[in-house]
């Protein structure tokens, strides 16, 4: 069953194959989010009740699903390392978390952005921001802790049990969170995230989501390729490759002078 | 040389490792009551900081017993776990214990278990009498008792996976924080609910269910995730 | 720089070819044995494929400077560290899939000797027997206490005696133990000579039983032949 993936489980395959398709993705993802976003901020209909800055929902949803959506692939990369030893999936998940805190917080500043002029301050406690402000924790948590360990490998395995155990967490820390707002504040300010939307909205929304995604996509395979190189600097394969693309080391020190 | 093998291996039930493993700890806790009496000193002190910070109106007060109670039985507990496995792991017996024949789960869980003897069972019986000082609602008491008594363990099953994780490390004290804190939420959430429930005089059995949930879930499957880290932490 | 060279070591493969027949060793039985071992340690490689063959009757010697991996080499064989690379089988099965059997079999001291400064030594040593499976009594401790020197001693806390003292109480488990392999960390340190020759003797008295030895030392044994000694070298890898 897991025949096929076998090649790709070599570090060196995986490492150029990565490095053929990333210029692909990257060219795909700048015109999907040129597009997106022009399209987004300065041809799609405004929202007829909350005006222009309606137009930030454009980054924010993108940014709030693709947090999560990070954060579940970071599990499904640890849980395949753990049970069946797949180191490269520990480059994965390390290469993920720090591209998914990135979401989270934009997820989380564009959310208070959008509350200023909507609710008149720039945080409350709503049941989704909330969820997102305990996500970027527990991203930061399992960054904090795979930068404790010196031996990558073995930070890999416990930031894998972490993501584990956090992903188990996650839906329960959710669901208290959206509980605990009902009981204390009602459910009429929870409308962050879910708009309505008209076809001409709805397109550039589509785009601005791909392109997100793909961005993300981009940023994790280059973390992940320089994941791969720092795993195996010890490899005849990657010192060919460095001392190939690097200048002399005699060179460079004469040009810093 | 006299080495006639008088000894015989058995094996040990599950009941033997346990009890075996327990006594151990609660000896040792015995003589170090420091780390019995110390977390126990923070709390104390950490509650009688609130109305000094806050103001001694009985209402307000009041008000914020619950979550002042259960936030600082979250920072005792997070202080105390650092006993966990920090100077088995720093002597030596850590290791011992991973390369026995016996179940790794076993061993965790009957730590984990004499850790919630040593500080979570004193904190549930000095608890009441702080709920005094911060005037709790007399309806409330039986809430407090039951969160604490199902919470708890909770924290401490959950606390583990966190100090096996950064046993290892040298400085691991404020990163165990940030890695346990985030998981507590759900405890500190519906226990503080059901408190509040019940000083409305209206029925808290649901979030005491949930907080049970809880509390087997992460007694199936805590034990394992500990294993599992320790066995990271110690190589 | 990280040094490219590959192989480093070893006498491995002499030691195979070296290994002495005594007619009082019970038949060649392989007890545990190691598949290509690599092992990385901040960045530096420590080993690279080491295969390594330990039968019963063996006692092996790890040498090499400090920063070898001596260390390392003994925790991957007892199964507490990963290598980066490589397996260890005993029975020929991986070791961490035969988790209760290997464990029952094995013996292994580190650095650290695991004694609780809380306990007493009788205590001490009544758990570490207890944990790994061995029924005794009070007779029995006892007895193993005196063998190791620590009549008198047997009541007072551990944390009021000396490291030397520490380190016998862990290695009274050598006494009385039912295990095949025995992986000793430097077992030499902290004690005196006339425990150097109760733990030689010790080391004889095992092997004839058919169990075998793995340690590490900066002393040679003094009464074991050294021709009865495989001895595998890792090479510190100089820049």
């Amino acid at each position: 069953m897991w025949k096929w993936l076998h090649p790709y489980a070599n570090p060196e395959v995986s490492y150029h194959f990565t490095g053929k398709i990333l210029p692909w993705l990257s060219a795909i993802a700048a015109i999907l989010l040129l597009i997106g976003i022009v399209w987004a901020l300065a041809f799609a209909p405004p929202d007829y009740q909350q005006g222009d800055s309606f137009r930030i929902f454009y980054v924010h949803v993108p940014a709030a699903s693709l947090s999560m959506g990070i954060y579940l692939g970071m599990a499904i990369a640890a849980f395949t390392s753990l049970v069946w030893q797949f180191k490269l999936a520990d480059a994965t998940a390390a290469a993920m978390a720090p591209v998914g805190a990135v979401f989270t917080a934009i997820a989380l500043i564009t959310g208070a952005a959008w509350g200023k002029p909507m609710w008149g301050t720039w945080w409350i406690w709503d049941a989704r921001l909330t969820s997102e402000l305990i996500l970027l924790f527990l991203y930061l948590g399992v960054i904090a802790l795979h930068n404790a360990f010196e031996d990558k490998n073995l930070a890999g395995k416990a930031a894998g049990i972490l993501t584990l155990v956090g992903s188990i967490n996650l839906p329960i820390i959710k669901y208290s969170v959206e509980w605990w707002n009902t009981l204390h504040q009602g459910a009429t300010l929870s409308k962050l995230g879910k708009p309505s939307m008209s076809l001409e909205m709805l397109w550039p929304f589509i785009l601005c989501f791909l392109g997100f995604a793909l961005l993300a996509g981009v940023v994790i395979c280059i973390r992940f390729r320089s994941e791969i190189l720092n795993r195996n600097s010890i490899r005849p394969w990657v010192r060919t490759l460095v001392l190939a693309q690097t200048p002399l080391p005699t060179n460079k020190s004469t040009e810093n002078n | 040389m006299s080495n006639e093998q008088n000894m015989k291996l058995a094996t040990l039930s599950y009941r033997a490792v346990f009890s075996l493993v327990l006594k151990r700890d609660l000896t040792i806790a015995m003589r170090h009551k420091d780390d019995i009496i110390n977390p126990l000193l923070f709390f104390v002190i950490v509650i009688t900081l609130f109305p000094l910070g806050i103001g001694p109106e009985a209402q307000t007060l009041s008000r914020i017993a619950p979550g002042i109670i259960w936030v600082a039985a979250l920072l005792a507990t997070l202080l105390s776990l650092d006993r966990l496995f920090k100077s088995d792991h720093d002597d030596g017996s850590l290791e011992q214990m991973l390369l026995s024949p016996q179940p790794v789960f076993i061993l965790v869980l009957a730590k984990i278990v004499a850790h919630w003897l040593i500080t979570g069972l004193p904190l549930i019986l000095i608890a009441p009498l702080l709920a005094v000082l911060l005037h709790l609602n007399e309806q409330s008491y039986g809430a407090l008792m039951l969160t604490l008594l199902l919470g708890t363990p909770v924290l401490s099953l959950l606390g583990a996976i966190g100090v096996a994780l950064t046993v290892g490390i040298k400085k691991g004290g404020v990163l165990l924080s940030l890695l346990v804190l985030p998981l507590y939420i759900p405890v500190l959430i519906f226990a503080t609910s059901a408190i509040d429930t019940a000083a409305l005089g209206l029925p808290y059995s649901g979030q005491l269910a949930i907080i049970a949930a809880l509390f087997f879930g992460s007694l199936t499957l805590a034990p394992f995730a500990v294993a599992a880290a320790l066995k990271v932490s110690t190589s | 720089m990280i040094p490219l060279s590959v192989s480093i070591l070893t006498a491995v493969d002499n030691t195979t070819i070296k290994s002495t027949t005594t007619n009082k060793r019970p038949v060649d039985q392989l007890l545990l044995s190691a598949h290509n071992l690599t092992c990385i340690r901040e960045e530096r490689l420590l080993f690279d494929r080491l295969s390594i063959k330990i039968n019963a009757g063996d006692i092996v010697q790890v040498e090499g400077p400090n920063g070898s991996g001596k260390t390392s080499l003994l925790r991957i064989l007892a199964g507490l560290s990963q290598p980066f690379e490589g397996e260890v089988f005993f029975n020929n099965q991986l070791i961490h899939h035969a988790h209760e059997e290997f464990h029952q079999s094995l013996l292994y001291l580190g650095h650290l000797p695991g004694v609780k400064g809380e306990m007493s030594a009788t205590e001490n040593l009544s758990f570490n027997l207890a944990l790994h499976g061995l029924t005794h009594n009070a007779v029995d401790i006892e007895k193993i206490l005196t063998q190791v020197n620590l009549t008198g001693f047997e009541d007072s806390l551990a944390s009021h005696l000396s490291a030397g003292q520490h380190r016998r109480i862990s290695l009274a488990r050598l006494y009385q133990s039912t295990a095949k392999i025995w992986i000793l960390d430097e077992p030499f340190t902290a004690i005196d000579k006339q425990g150097v020759h109760a733990l030689e003797q010790l080391f004889k008295a095992h092997i004839e039983q058919g169990g075998c030895v793995i340690f590490t030392s900066h002393q040679d044994l003094l009464t074991v032949a050294p021709e009865q000694i495989k001895t595998i070298t890792l090479d510190y890898l100089d820049e």
